[in-house]
């Protein structure tokens, strides 16, 4: 079994993120998993978050400041898979930092830091080949993202070579903003269930124990991120505590929603 | 918008994927990619639909003002033939883009966007602007046909262009300043994708550039082609030929690919594309993607991107805000790498000395882009027989620019 599939086979899973650089990352990363995560999605800042919102768009900017560059993502991936055998990894970003090097290089990359996945927000199925295939070889999942506007017509373009897990993104918008309605939540992932032979996971605008067990009940993952964010650029470099406690919460939640 | 081209021609891109060679494409967040796909049929439908071109060029003659005139400059052609070898120094003419409604090309664009929003049915429009003029040509277009409009412009943007700031308000849009970023055009873009992807079911993005994910480009180029048709027809008409060379400034590109996009098959007609220097390549304080930058992706498109060798975006710097722009647009990527057309890197300074000798000889305050443009006729001038032709974009007016080159020159309005 992949890590992600021994990850999902447990019931509804926890997946949380937070931005590599910002702050105490490794640390962070530690206390994510004490509290609970079963999967965890690393960002990788870049310049133009066109996707996200005010949080993880200063979160980048804090990375900036501390002089993160893509080899510090990768050390920190390789320090984390070193502590943390069983956990899945993603990476988490934009497709100009994971293809300047050419997508080869990346791939090779993520395999040799024991990355698990990987979420490239703006290569839609259409342009699959700038970083689908170098992945698919070196196996690493791609995983792609579902949206409200993502059709039934459309989906089994986005699920062909996905892998790992699908990200249903719930509201049309960008990173932590309001959270869609539970109603339309269900729907959705009744569909996507339907056609995935993969685990879904539903995020964007998830900041509550309360929002994401009701999202557990019927989901086979749920992501926290920009509540996360928030508590590292709250907290600093005392942030691993702060980060435990919501995270333990959060798992709670999401593991007994069923 | 026009025949189709012959086999082996420049002009068949993109491809049917939206690709020009390795550039272009459609490099969007998933809850974009139904709506671009969308975009695309209806525009195929426009293409086809002898009705939409018929309102675009009506719209085009009674509301712009257009054919915008090819204006021979006498006292410019002399300046550069008394400065150049015997023997050397082209006829000059100009094509009078500052002479549209709203003072600049990007009015053509805007027509043929809001266009395809009404026939999408969409109810609110969305735009990006860095000098300003896309946002005040938007503005009007969404004036004239009663939507609302909300403009995302840098905050340094909106301090350095306030005449134009203030023409959107008039125009009833409102003007979003966005301070993210080093708040340019850069930072303007990613805050209107950020809004589009949050209203996707009812708001139209007018891009204002031939970039963007496809097929953004294609459209854009071929609603600016009108400048390059005019020209032709123009040109066969005062001189019985084609010219030998077209000079356009390029920020994202758009008047520039609307010029030369109509020529491009013509092998004879040589095309120089001017990039903004800013304070010099050398300094690295500058907007010119082709001469310092490399390919990459960023809003939506692959191009050449100012960028470091981890991908991140670096800043663009030009002293004309509608150049300060890190990418281009991908077929201008495309052009230069296949050899059509030459790029040419010009100065803040080489500008500012361009935009007064056009003042001063011609009657004619450009724009600090097409300034740009204006500025490589030193070079290029010198190298042309007398007996050539050489044709300038002049994109737009340089009304907005008065407050920015009166700092620059050390005037006190």
């Amino acid at each position: 079994m992949t890590r992600f599939e021994t990850a999902f086979a447990k019931g509804p899973a926890l997946v949380c993120f937070i931005t590599g650089g910002d702050g105490d990352t490794a640390a962070n990363l530690d206390a994510l998993v004490a509290g609970g995560a079963d999967v965890i999605e690393l960002g990788m800042p870049f310049t133009d978050p066109m996707a996200d919102g005010m949080a993880i768009q200063e979160a980048n900017l804090r990375s900036f400041a501390a002089g993160t560059k893509t080899a510090d993502i990768f050390a920190i991936a390789t320090g984390f898979r070193a502590r943390h055998p069983n956990v899945p990894l993603v990476l988490m970003g934009y497709a100009n930092p994971m293809t300047i090097r050419g997508s080869e290089w990346f791939a090779d990359e993520c395999a040799k830091a024991g990355v698990d996945g990987v979420i490239c927000v703006d290569i839609p199925p259409e342009e699959d080949a700038e970083i689908g295939p170098a992945l698919r070889a070196k196996g690493v999942s791609l995983i792609r993202l579902a949206t409200p506007t993502t059709d039934t017509a459309r989906l089994p373009a986005v699920l062909e070579g996905s892998s790992g897990f699908l990200y249903y993104v719930s509201v049309a918008g960008i990173t932590g903003q309001q959270q869609a309605a539970q109603s339309s939540i269900e729907e959705a992932v009744a569909r996507l269930k339907a056609a995935a032979t993969i685990p879904v996971a539903v995020g964007f605008g998830v900041r509550t124990p309360e929002q994401a067990a009701a999202i557990a009940r019927v989901a086979d993952g749920v992501v926290v991120g920009s509540a996360l964010v928030d508590l590292v650029k709250q907290h600093g470099k005392d942030a691993p505590g702060p980060l435990q406690a919501l995270t333990s919460a959060l798992a709670q939640a999401v593991h007994s929603a069923r | 918008m026009t025949a189709q081209p012959p086999v082996n021609s420049l002009r068949s891109l993109p491809d049917e994927t939206g690709h020009f060679g390795q550039f272009g494409g459609r490099y969007v967040a998933e809850t974009l990619m139904p709506l671009i796909l969308d975009l695309e049929k209806e525009y195929r439908r426009a293409q086809g639909d002898p009705a939409f071109q018929a309102e675009f060029d009506d719209l085009l003659k009674n509301f712009v003002g257009r054919p915008s005139p090819l204006y021979p400059a006498p006292r410019i052609t002399e300046h550069f033939r008394a400065l150049a070898p015997e023997g050397k120094g082209p006829k000059i003419y100009f094509k009078r883009e500052d002479l549209n409604h709203t003072g600049a090309h990007k009015i053509n664009n805007c027509v043929g966007q809001i266009l395809l929003a009404m026939r999408m049915g969409k109810t609110r429009i969305i735009a990006e602007t860095g000098a300003g003029q896309h946002g005040v040509a938007t503005a009007t277009v969404a004036a004239r046909f009663g939507l609302p409009c909300v403009i995302f412009m840098g905050a340094k943007d909106v301090e350095r262009q306030k005449p134009n700031v203030f023409r959107m308000k008039l125009l009833g849009a409102e003007v979003h300043a966005v301070t993210s970023g080093a708040e340019t055009l850069k930072d303007a873009m990613n805050e209107a994708l950020r809004d589009w992807v949050a209203n996707v079911h009812d708001t139209f993005y007018i891009i204002g550039t031939a970039a963007g994910p496809h097929p953004y480009p294609e459209l854009v180029r071929d609603f600016q082609s009108v400048i390059g048709n005019e020209t032709k027809a123009q040109i066969l008409e005062a001189e019985g030929r084609l010219p030998d060379m077209l000079v356009a400034a390029v920020g994202g590109g758009s008047n520039a690919i609307g010029m030369f996009h109509p020529f491009l098959d013509d092998p004879d007609v040589a095309m120089v594309g001017i990039e903004a220097a800013g304070h010099g390549i050398e300094t690295g304080e500058h907007a010119a993607s082709l001469a310092g930058g490399k390919p990459g992706i960023l809003h939506g498109n692959k191009t050449y991107l100012l960028q470091d060798e981890d991908g991140q975006i670096t800043e663009a710097h030009s002293i004309s805000a509608g150049l300060d722009y890190p990418g281009l647009g991908p077929e201008h990527s495309w052009l230069h790498e296949s050899g059509r057309v030459r790029y040419v890197p010009i100065t803040d300074d080489q500008a500012l000395e361009a935009f007064q000798l056009c003042c001063a000889l011609e009657g004619i305050i450009p724009a600090l882009e097409s300034a740009h443009a204006l500025a490589a006729l030193p070079q290029l001038t010198a190298e042309m027989d007398e007996d050539k032709i050489l044709v300038v974009n002049v994109s737009g007016r340089g009304d907005k620019d008065i407050f920015t080159v009166a700092e620059a020159l050390g005037f006190e309005l």
